[in-house]
């Protein structure tokens, strides 16, 4: 499995690997967003929080169909379903490399970008962990709607339309944590339940994800 | 030979034909009863005016869009068992009949609440997760068109099914978090001291039955036709093979 | 009619909006039912 995940770290990194275009779209999202509502500094900052995280969150999206499609059209991802790795190792590596590759950058981005919209002082801290915790059950589930199209030419809106639901409630508690926390309130109760989500995503998705891989290789 | 790759579709079609009429006729007299009742011979509740007979038609279509989504849950876990096609037709079969139930609800929902409320909509948990549903749904429906071969779609959509039902759980928990709303608790529940008054109760309640036989009659005759769509394109690849 | 007040048009357009869709949905059912058996007659005639 080890050996799965550094293959697709490595090709996440390489030219044409697409590792710097979710970065890349994740800050032209938010730049975006004062065209869209003003310049006004104290609307920029009442939004900030959700507007990060909406925008890492649609950043995620959008490499999540590389995550099967290429093995898929090369035969890569057959000869894998072969293997003695049980599928669901295949998805959690799969997803794991997602994370590594997209997540985690969008996270370490974010309080940059966070400045651009003049989010408050105390939500620096929360907006970090909150995407922190939060986005690699987006990288979970992303894999999980990844692996039900993949056998389906075009399939990204698709995808995103399976998907995006299944991110609300991570949506929900990350971007209230970071909202408690920039007003000074204790974000104890969403980060919880931010990390219980992710818990559950990464304990009972690669069972589904391995179900949806074996569907569509039969 | 024959196609049928089960006794079941074959016995499925022969044994419900003969039922449907009479289902949808059931449903005809409860709804056609219950709402004449409700319409007529009821009076306006005190604070919501005529609007209040906007509930025979709304509870029961969000009762259905929710138990849609359940029964469909069920016949998907029946599939991923026990591999009956007539279950996950029965699935495919049930979910446009959700995704109407769940405009009706929604459309009620908001011709309701302009008078009630001012607002055509409101991000309160109910509503909220009624609006997840419904993409839920649109998903559901959408990868069982997106995929050719059937069995894979079954289990595809089964899958997404289940996967689908936990986060919608966890969505209504999440909504309820997030904004506390101001949708009114459940008025209908088995105990009856909780109960709107009976006056309203009765027809709501022949409504409710209508709008459970209208589905169980639409869900046969969809699955029927699912069961006959499966054989005529197994017809046709054995056709083009020979 | 009873007497719907100032609602009137808020009734009556739930109860028009819902019959829409319920009755189209019935239609639809029905008429993609009968065309589907009409299809399966004809390709059991001649394949079957």
């Amino acid at each position: 499995m080890k050996a799965l995940l550094l293959r697709d770290l490595r090709l996440a990194v390489r030219a044409g690997g697409g590792f710097g275009l979710g970065l890349a779209f994740f800050l032209i999202v938010v730049v975006l967003v004062p065209f869209g509502v003003g310049p006004e500094a104290q609307v920029l900052s009442r939004i900030a929080p959700g507007i990060l995280w909406v925008a890492a969150l649609l950043a995620a999206l959008l490499s999540l169909d590389r995550i099967f499609a290429l093995d898929h059209e090369d035969g890569a991802l057959a000869l894998l379903a072969t293997s003695p790795l049980p599928g669901e190792a295949i998805a959690l590596a799969k997803a794991l490399a997602h994370w590594i590759t997209t997540g985690l950058p969008l996270t370490l981005a974010a309080p940059a970008l966070g400045v651009l919209l003049n989010m408050a002082g105390p939500a620096y801290g929360y907006l970090l962990v909150s995407l922190l915790i939060g986005t690699p059950a987006l990288s979970m589930i992303g894999t999980f709607g990844a692996a039900l199209t993949v056998g389906v030419r075009r399939g990204g809106l698709l995808m995103s339309l399976l998907v995006l639901p299944l991110y609300v409630p991570t949506l929900i508690f990350g971007a209230e944590a970071v909202q408690r926390g920039a007003d000074g309130l204790s974000a104890a109760t969403p980060l919880l339940m931010l990390g219980g989500i992710t818990a559950g995503c990464f304990a009972l998705l690669p069972f589904a994800t391995a179900a949806a891989l074996r569907a569509n290789l039969r | 030979m024959s196609l049928w790759e089960y006794a079941n579709p074959k016995k499925f079609v022969a044994t419900t034909t003969p039922v449907i009429p009479w289902v949808f006729g059931a449903a005809l007299a409860c709804l056609g009863l219950g709402l004449v009742w409700g319409f007529f011979f009821t009076p306006d509740d005190f604070r919501q005016g005529a609007t209040v007979k906007i509930i025979y038609l709304h509870v029961p279509a969000a009762m259905m869009a929710i138990n849609i989504w359940l029964m469909m849950l069920v016949t998907s876990l029946v599939w991923l068992v026990r591999r009956h096609h007539v279950s996950a037709l029965a699935a495919r079969a049930a979910a446009p009949i959700g995704i109407v139930m769940t405009l009706i609800a929604l459309w009620t929902g908001a011709v309701w609440g302009q008078p009630m409320w001012g607002t055509w909509w409101a991000w309160d948990p109910r509503l909220t997760s009624f609006l997840i549903l419904f993409l839920f749904y649109l998903g559901y429906a959408a990868l069982w068109t997106a995929i050719e071969d059937p069995d894979t779609a079954a289990d595809l959509t089964s899958v997404l099914c289940m996967v689908g039902s936990v986060f919608a759980v966890l969505s209504r928990y999440a909504a309820n978090f997030w904004n506390q709303g101001l949708h009114q608790p459940a008025t209908f529940s088995l105990d009856a001291e909780t109960n709107i008054a009976p006056v309203f109760w009765y027809p709501a309640l022949l409504c409710m039955a209508g709008f459970v036989l209208l589905f169980v009659a639409l869900v046969l005759l969809r699955t029927q036709t699912e069961i006959r769509v499966r054989r005529m394109r197994a017809l046709v690849a054995r056709a083009a093979r020979t | 009619m009873p007497d719907l007040g100032d609602y009137g048009v808020y009734v009556l357009s739930a109860y028009g909006g819902a019959a829409v869709l319920l009755i189209g949905l019935v239609v639809q059912s029905v008429t993609r039912a009968r065309r589907v058996r009409a299809e399966l007659e004809e390709v059991e005639r001649r394949h079957g």
